[in-house]
């Protein structure tokens, strides 16, 4: 069973990688007893969990947090290729990814991707993103439920908020501040939603805030025109008024 | 008789989580229940001075859960009530001497003897807050009318949402009306508009607390007092009563209603 579980030294402490061979509740078993039989080593030790392209939901985490917290393991990040495991990662305030002088430890060799094919996958969040909350991921993301003030999206493509978008939004992002995006971001990339009142609004390397707001919100999309954000209603025709 | 855990957190700080806490706690002991208030803010504790039961800690939760002393030994009573206790917090310790899995058992010993327990939390989103929400069948969530306050109950109400604890109900503590009127402080309204969660109390700005808090009497005891009655209001609330509202907006219409309530129930 062991040779599911490999840890390592890293700068910020312990660095555990899991196979996804077995199944969730086997491999967290297997931690915890391995943990049982060196608890003086593990004692006290800030622990980042690697589990490949595993989907773990947010109460297993949870679980395995709580569980690590009696040995006095601190759980503090766990990285994943899974968006599920990311977003729930995300949702109990752990890190998803470790800084980035380390260098960073995948179990699952990353696959050759186009970047234009990348980045016209999407993700779908069904719920409102609370204060707190970030959605990262190199291709469009798409929000049914309202981004709240603290909340931020990054998307390497564009950001549709099916909602109140009250956050900070960055569509098109480049390299720099999204991995995997293309290099210098994406300049035709567009923000919309049903309220377009975000705390803040880039476009690849655009920034803007939003003015204040006269009379109801309508429906509205941003995009870069003649080198500026802009923000345009959104008629059901199909035109821009 | 099966106790329900709730707790109370906030996220900010200096928001009411202990006034409300030792209010709400009073309030339900007021009404006959059975109630035991556990001090989750170890090393920083509060909740025994609000309540004025400072002076008769002997052992405290880390006392019991480190084996030390019995929950029965670590139970203050609280002699103004029929039914109250308190578990104090140490405050020579610190959060990691207490881990959710040791506050789910201690709630779980509670349960067969009390109908409430009701958990005080430390601001914050760490360790100490992953303590208090592991062992709550119910949340309530303190903020203020303003932006900083209501920004990090979002974040809390995420947090809870990912804890399956639902999605809490809220406290709007210490609202001004004069303010809210004048357009210089948020709404019930503009709260709401954010967080989307139930709202189960709003209490407003009252002196009252600051001096019963100072005494460590809770101004839940105190018939006078608007902050009281609101807290009072929670504690039906609480217990599945449907009470409506009071208005904050009027202050002879409020003393006029509760002049007729208390016409009515003295006959």
């Amino acid at each position: 069973m062991t040779d599911q579980i490999a840890i390592k030294g890293i700068k910020e402490g312990l660095l555990v990688t899991v196979s996804d061979a077995e199944g969730w509740a086997d491999t967290s078993r297997a931690l915890l007893a391995r943990i049982d039989q060196t608890a003086d080593f593990f004692k006290g030790a800030k622990v980042a969990l690697a589990v490949g392209g595993r989907a773990i939901n947010a109460a297993d985490l949870g679980r395995l947090r709580d569980a690590l917290s009696d040995r006095g393991v601190s759980l503090w990040a766990v990285l994943s290729d899974s968006p599920l495991t990311t977003n729930a990662a995300q949702a109990l305030g752990l890190n998803v990814a470790l800084p980035a002088s380390t260098p960073q430890t995948r179990s699952v060799p990353e696959k050759e991707i186009d970047p234009e094919e990348a980045r016209d996958e999407a993700v779908l969040v069904r719920h409102t993103l609370r204060s707190g909350r970030s959605v990262r991921h190199r291709g469009h993301v798409i929000v049914v439920g309202d981004v709240n003030p603290g909340a931020e999206i990054v998307a390497g493509g564009d950001i549709v908020v099916w909602g109140r978008l009250r956050g900070v939004a960055h569509a098109g992002a480049p390299a720099a501040t999204l991995q995997g995006s293309s290099t210098n971001g994406d300049t035709g990339a567009v923000v919309c939603a049903l309220d377009l009142s975000p705390t803040q609004l880039r476009i690849a390397e655009h920034i803007a805030t939003s003015p204040a707001r006269k009379g109801d919100p309508k429906p509205e999309m941003a995009r870069i025109k003649n080198g500026q954000i802009v923000a345009e209603r959104w008629s059901a025709k199909g035109k821009s008024e | 008789m099966t106790a329900k855990v709730v707790t109370i957190t906030s996220g900010k700080g200096g928001v009411g989580k202990t006034t409300a806490t030792a209010n709400i706690a009073v309030a339900l002991a007021g009404m006959g229940e059975k109630v035991v208030c556990i001090d989750g803010d170890i090393g920083l504790r509060n909740l025994d001075v609000v309540m004025g039961l400072e002076n008769r800690i002997v052992y405290d939760l880390v006392d019991v859960v480190e084996g030390r002393a019995r929950l029965r030994q670590a139970m203050i009573k609280d002699k103004r009530m029929p039914e109250l206790y308190l578990i104090p917090a140490a405050q020579t310790r610190d959060k990691a001497s207490v881990s959710p899995s040791d506050m789910i058992k201690v709630c779980n010993d509670l349960r067969s003897e009390f109908d409430w327990v009701l958990i005080d939390s430390p601001a914050g989103i760490e360790r100490g807050f992953r303590n208090v929400i592991a062992p709550a069948d119910q949340v309530l969530i303190v903020t203020n009318p303003e932006v900083s306050a209501v920004r990090d109950a979002d974040r809390i109400v995420g947090l809870i949402e990912a804890e399956e604890k639902g999605p809490g109900h809220l406290i709007i503590n210490r609202v001004k009306i004069e303010m809210v009127k004048r357009g210089d402080m948020l709404s019930t309204e503009d709260v709401l508009d954010i967080l989307a969660i139930p709202l189960i109390g709003v209490i407003p700005e009252d002196e009252v607390i600051l001096v019963s808090t100072n005494r460590g009497a809770p101004a839940a005891m105190e018939e006078k007092s608007r902050a009281g009655q609101a807290f009072r209001n929670i504690a039906r609330r609480l217990k599945g009563e449907d009470v409506p509202f009071m208005s904050l907006d009027d202050n002879q219409g409020f003393w006029q209603k509760l002049t007729a309530r208390f016409a009515r129930s003295g006959g």
